[in-house]
């Protein structure tokens, strides 16, 4: 039988993540949340978290990792030189560029 | 019985024949498109000008005797992230505000040289996470059958605008479900390919593993026209598959009934069903048992993990692929003072570019794959998905198909769920194992609600066995009359 369906979802009372974690993957993920942000997906992923947890519990052992569906290797193309995006096409999305030097242009890198 | 041909079949062939001219067939596309979008929402950009022009193409190549592709004269919605040149592509994102592509889809460049002729872009879920349409930054999409309702998502655009008989066929994308469960919503034909069946070359990346494109049809038969243009290898995409590409149209003028097909129906899993969706489900089922086929029950053990390991493996992958959305090259960009440095760069431009169910997938996704986690969360995940694999392996030792609800009830309303994101991610449960398992799935309309929604069947096959799908649904649509009806909340 089933260990869990779409109906009976467990009520949930989970203990949110703290502030500080949620603010440790905000860094990995180069997000800049709010303090309201924070707070709601501190709340929300810990009943994800909750939730998904379930499948710890499966024994797995000796299964080998499913990355990807594909049936077959990855194939590859013929190595033939062919027209890839202009400069100024790769260019013409740019929120700021120096089109005459071909450059994206960000904040100062280096002080 | 019904006939099999649906508007695509019935556009194409009035232009080859030269009853209609493609530019008139446009036309009244783009006239149904501005007349409904007020009350749909359906669309992120309309191509007036750009389909006209492919539409006088298509009729000058007719009139000088030059040979017309299998989709002359067709319009074909696209789902806003899917690269168009030249139409802006936002995938339902402020972050790609603006954008537009400088180079097409696979799939666009084969649709065009089939004559088909590209309409417009339509509304989703910001980068296609989302079974509502809800999720978008450039408003709500709303079902034809009740304007109050969700047209189902991530495709809900591509689903509303051929359920509302506006366009003949439109594609989407499915990385879990977001193809067939918008089409069980609109009650229409939604297909999804085998993973590598179709390039996602020009596919804004979700989940890489999982994600495929396919049609949106009102017949199986039309479905078919559009995947067998889309359809082969391509060498832009190393995870397409060199397998043949049949001739699925054939099979749908071929087949009329279901002599010899066994169909496996997990009996355990989907109980629970709100009781119209069971109903429409076991009509359906006593349909092809009269076609000639035979229903055996099968188990499916692990499908009630489908989204545990769903919702880890996606929000990994999405973790990694939107990371390129950072301010630098295209799209939106935060408002910067002389002070911010390149890191302030791409932490504002994040934060304000996303919406919600995208910054929380993200930090879900960045979660699992950190340290400390990810053997915990993103290998058990892979090691249990490899289970779900199998379980459809040993399935298809037995049967041919697999057929469940598409989805466990009919449309709900429009705000109903998007306060709770765990309730909205369980609206996948039938959907995702397929995406897991690689496996191509389709979902087609098999009954109404008694509020007169659409309810959808989904039939999944083995790996690059589209064939035994469009042979089982053209089966289905030529003896019922479900696809034939018309949403009464717009005007065609």
């Amino acid at each position: 039988m089933l260990k869990t369906s779409w109906y009976d979802l467990p009520i949930m009372s989970v203990t949110p993540l703290d502030a500080g974690e949620v603010r440790r993957i905000a860094a990995l993920a180069h997000l800049a949340l709010t303090d309201d942000e924070v707070g709601l997906f501190g709340r929300q992923l810990a009943e994800i978290l909750d939730y998904v947890r379930q499948i710890q519990s499966e024994d797995t052992t000796g299964v080998t990792p499913m990355s990807h569906a594909a049936t077959g290797d990855a194939h590859e193309r013929p190595d033939v030189p062919h027209a890839s995006l202009t400069r100024a096409d790769a260019l013409k999305n740019a929120p700021e560029a120096a089109l005459e030097s071909g450059l994206f242009k960000v904040p100062r890198v280096m002080a | 019985m019904s006939d099999a041909r649906g508007p695509v079949a019935l556009a194409r062939d009035a232009v080859t024949r030269g009853e209609r001219t493609a530019e008139s067939i446009t036309r009244e596309a783009l006239a149904a498109i501005n007349r409904q979008e007020p009350s749909l929402g359906a669309f992120t950009a309309v191509a007036t000008e750009q389909a006209l022009a492919q539409a006088v193409a298509v009729d000058q190549a007719r009139a000088r005797g030059a040979a017309l592709g299998p989709l002359a004269g067709v319009p074909v919605a696209v789902k806003d992230n899917i690269s168009t040149r030249g139409l802006p592509t936002t995938a339902g994102s402020k972050v790609l505000a603006g954008y537009v592509p400088p180079y097409d889809a696979t799939v666009i460049t084969k649709l065009a040289a089939a004559g088909a002729i590209i309409i417009g872009k339509t509304n989703c879920d910001e980068f296609a996470m989302g079974s509502s349409t809800e999720n978008s930054a450039y408003g709500v999409t709303a079902n034809p059958w009740a304007l109050d309702r969700a047209p189902g998502g991530s495709s809900g655009g591509s689903a509303a605008t051929v359920a509302a008989r506006a366009v003949p066929a439109s594609l989407g994308s499915d990385t879990g479900g977001s193809i067939r469960q918008p089409a069980a919503f609109c009650g229409i034909v939604g297909l999804k390919p085998t993973y590598g069946r179709v390039s996602r070359f020009g596919l804004l990346a979700f989940a890489s593993s999982l994600d495929q494109i396919g049609p949106l049809a009102i017949t199986v038969d039309d479905a078919a026209a559009v995947l067998s243009v889309i359809a082969g290898p391509d060498g832009h995409d190393a995870t397409s598959g060199a397998e043949a590409v049949p001739d699925w149209t054939g099979i749908t003028t071929a087949t009329a009934d279901a002599r010899g097909l066994r169909i496996g129906v997990p009996r355990a899993f989907i109980e629970g069903v709100d009781p119209a969706v069971a109903q429409a489900f076991e009509a359906a089922l006593a349909t092809w048992t009269r076609l000639g086929a035979t229903v055996v029950d099968i188990a499916l053990p692990n499908a009630g993990l489908a989204i545990p390991v769903y919702y880890l493996i996606a929000t990994a992958e999405a973790s990694s692929n939107l990371a390129r959305y950072d301010g630098a090259r295209y799209g939106y960009r935060t408002t910067l003072t002389p002070k911010d440095s390149l890191r302030e760069m791409y932490e504002r431009t994040r934060d304000e570019g996303f919406g919600a169910e995208v910054k929380r997938r993200i930090m879900l996704g960045t979660y699992v794959l950190s340290a400390g986690y990810y053997d915990a969360y993103y290998l058990k995940a892979q090691q249990v998905r490899a289970k779900v694999r199998d379980d459809y392996a040993a399935a298809f030792a037995t049967v041919d198909v697999v057929a469940t609800p598409t989805t466990p009830t009919a449309a709900f309303k429009l705000g109903e769920k998007t306060a709770d994101p765990l309730q909205m991610y369980l609206a996948d449960i039938f959907t995702v194992s397929a995406n897991l398992a690689g496996v191509p799935a389709m979902s087609l309309p098999c009954g109404f609600s008694p509020e007169g929604l659409p309810i959808g069947c989904q039939l999944t096959a083995r790996m690059w066995d589209e064939a035994t799908l469009i042979r089982a649904g053209t089966a289905l649509q030529q003896a019922t009359d479900w696809h034939i009806r018309t949403p009464s909340g717009v005007t065609p």
